[in-house]
């Protein structure tokens, strides 16, 4: 009944019993865990409504660590073992890094469905390194001008120049992430943003700290999306769909523009790791993300909406007009590619960024 | 040799380890969970990002570029704020608990006063977000009272993060100093008052000396607490100006620059310790 009507030896005992059956139990669970699939993603992929379908199908366990930017997720490649990992969401620009660290496994091309990608964003110069492909990419989208049309004029938002005009002074919101918001400042200055070097950094410095002087804040994702549907701002400065499309059902008055001297192209890939001890399921889970209803359950995930970059992907008509689905080739060819500096280009890029933040 | 001749020397080497033995638990976690891992980490700082190799670049970043400065001229200023201000408001408010209200009403107060405490702190920052927003409950008081015509900025501003640290830290310098003045003998000031002092001379050199070890144990737990945190800024501040814990964060999730973030944190702590080397002679509750 009680334990002070059992003796200690017996309880010793019990106790020691239940340890070793927990013992057991975390032993099973790590078996089990073997055979799960183990993924890197970003917030987009956590989403049930896309992973449920997969784990009911392929009876798996999908376990997945979300992270926010290249570096971090190579970060934590480098703390764990070879073979923790099986997939990896990244930038598509970002491919060839982790192909140079000797992570990512060739993918068969004859199991995608590449002949259904927009070309544009098949982005093979990235995603393919010494003829092999090592990404396929997944979703794409802009960083662009996101704003809330029954506060600004929409035709101020067709260029860049409004960011930085005092008839917005206080009401623009900064999307707090360097690449592309440098991709945003160099085009506003006429640069284009595949061709940025050392040498541009000055002007873009400037043109970041005028946008600066007009904002109410930089935020990461949710502040910067919170800030523009509550109103707290009414322009967001490397907004786009993936702000936008995901509220126009709660505020259809957010909307965005592709400015006359373009938009900063982003686009998310999938890989394979090298070390995978899972890699029939790790190319079943990208077979899957890449299929028509997984690619219309990623675009319209709980986390961020984006473009699928597979053109039949299964959307609705409703669910194509609030990503202006029509609209894509028009976009993409005003569209400009994501800055992909090298390591030393990049971390100027880091401090011109930290000096933005820091001004007054 | 007798049995008792035995014990009565087993019994001092006995008692000699009993204390070791009790603090090894202790040491061993210290060992393990602070000392190695600080080992790492200075150990990291002084590493190359690329390629590896020593090198004392991620220390001369940090003094060389005025932005990196910045960030710890941006802590050392919120931390001293909402420092002071925590106190000013948490000593009257400690005092009224103390000495005002019933003794059998304390505890239920005391909960009360620390109620925020059982909210998240990250639903916490958020919810002041919302409080402080353009079309926030204090925005839309001052307008309908005719006060303001145009929102305040509010939100997204160093008032923010001082507001929503001082929210937190008032809680925690209430507890500090209303224990000490609980153990605060009644003794003390009838002495006061029998050599002539009233409740304002009684207060500046009786009460206030004897409470300042709480004062100082809240202010230094404020201090470390408030110079090491990533939250509130990153959420009430807007990253309209950085703090040396944002700092170090984007050297982790921007780059994966663990040996620059590990600098960065050294020398945060380096700041943390002459903090308690400057109030350390008050880092202790003596019963009074």
């Amino acid at each position: 009944m009680s334990l002070k009507t059992t003796n200690p030896l017996s309880a010793l005992k019990s106790q020691l019993a239940a340890a070793c059956a927990a013992t057991a139990l975390l032993f099973a669970a790590g078996a089990a865990q073997a055979a799960d699939l183990n993924a890197l993603i970003w917030c987009d992929h956590a989403d049930p409504a896309l992973l449920d379908p997969f784990e009911t199908a392929n009876n798996v366990k999908v376990n997945v660590k979300e992270f926010e930017g290249t570096g971090a997720g190579l970060a934590i490649v480098e703390q764990s073992q070879p073979g923790d990992w099986d997939v990896m969401v990244i930038d598509s620009i970002d491919v060839p890094r982790g192909v140079e660290k000797g992570l990512f496994e060739p993918l068969p091309e004859d199991k995608l469905p590449l002949a259904d990608l927009f070309p544009e964003v098949k982005m093979d110069g990235s995603t393919v390194v010494g003829g092999k492909r090592y990404g396929i990419t997944e979703k794409f989208g802009y960083n662009t001008i996101g704003f809330n049309k029954t506060k600004v004029d929409p035709a101020d938002m067709q260029s860049l120049a409004a960011l930085t005009s005092d008839k917005y002074k206080g009401k623009v919101a900064i999307y707090d992430y360097y690449l592309p918001v440098i991709g945003m400042a160099a085009l506003a200055i006429g640069k284009k943003t595949a061709d940025l070097t050392e040498a541009d950094l000055p002007a873009i410095k400037a043109e970041l700290l005028k946008m600066k002087a007009n904002a109410k804040l930089v935020g990461e994702v949710t502040a910067s999306q919170t800030a523009l549907a509550t109103g707290e701002v009414d322009i967001l400065v490397g907004g786009g769909e993936w702000v936008t499309a995901g509220l126009a059902k709660e505020n259809p008055a957010l909307d965005f523009s592709i400015p006359k001297e373009g938009a900063v192209l982003w686009s998310q890939s999938l890989a394979m790791f090298k070390d995978s001890k899972n890699k029939d399921m790790a190319l079943k889970f990208i077979e899957y993300i890449m299929s028509p209803e997984g690619q219309a359950r990623l675009a319209t995930s709980s986390c961020y909406w984006g473009m699928p970059a597979n053109s039949k992907a299964a959307l609705s008509d409703e669910q194509k007009k609030i990503l202006r689905f029509d609209e894509q080739p028009g976009f993409l060819a005003r569209a400009q590619a994501y800055p992909a500096p090298n390591p030393d280009l990049d971390k100027k890029m880091q401090d011109v960024w930290t000096e933005m933040l820091q001004a007054q | 040799m007798s049995v008792a001749g035995n014990r009565s020397r087993a019994l001092p080497r006995a008692g000699r380890a009993l204390p070791w033995a009790l603090v090894t638990p202790a040491l061993g976690w210290t060992l393990a969970f602070f000392v190695l891992p600080f080992i790492a980490m200075g150990l990291s700082s002084l590493t190359a990002h690329e390629g590896g190799g020593f090198t004392l670049a991620n220390y001369s970043q940090f003094f060389t570029d005025p932005s990196y400065w910045r960030a710890m001229v941006n802590s050392l200023e919120v931390t001293a704020i909402v420092t002071v201000i925590s106190i000013l408001l948490a000593y009257p408010f400690a005092w009224i608990l103390a000495e005002q209200v019933p003794e059998r009403w304390q505890r239920l107060a005391l909960m009360l006063a620390v109620l925020p405490f059982w909210t998240s702190y990250v639903v916490r920052s958020y919810s002041w977000l919302l409080v402080l927003a353009q079309n926030g409950v204090i925005n839309r008081t001052l307008i309908g009272l005719g006060l303001i015509a145009e929102p305040l900025q509010l939100a997204n501003t160093r008032f923010a993060t001082v507001t929503g640290f001082v929210h937190f830290f008032v809680m925690l310098l209430t507890l500090t100093i209303f224990a000490n003045l609980k153990q605060l003998s009644p003794s003390y000031r009838k002495a006061a008052a029998d050599l002539g002092a009233g409740p304002v001379r009684t207060f500046l050199h009786v009460v206030l000396p004897l409470t300042l070890p709480g004062i100082m144990v809240g202010a230094f737990l404020t201090f470390v607490l408030c110079i090491g945190d990533y939250i509130t800024p990153q959420i009430l501040g807007g990253n309209n100006e950085l703090v040396m814990p944002q700092l170090v964060m984007m050297q982790i999730g921007r780059r994966g620059d663990f040996p620059l973030a590990s600098a960065l944190s050294i020398i945060l702590m380096a700041v943390v310790t002459v903090a308690y080397l400057a109030c350390a002679r008050w880092l202790k509750i003596e019963r009074a």
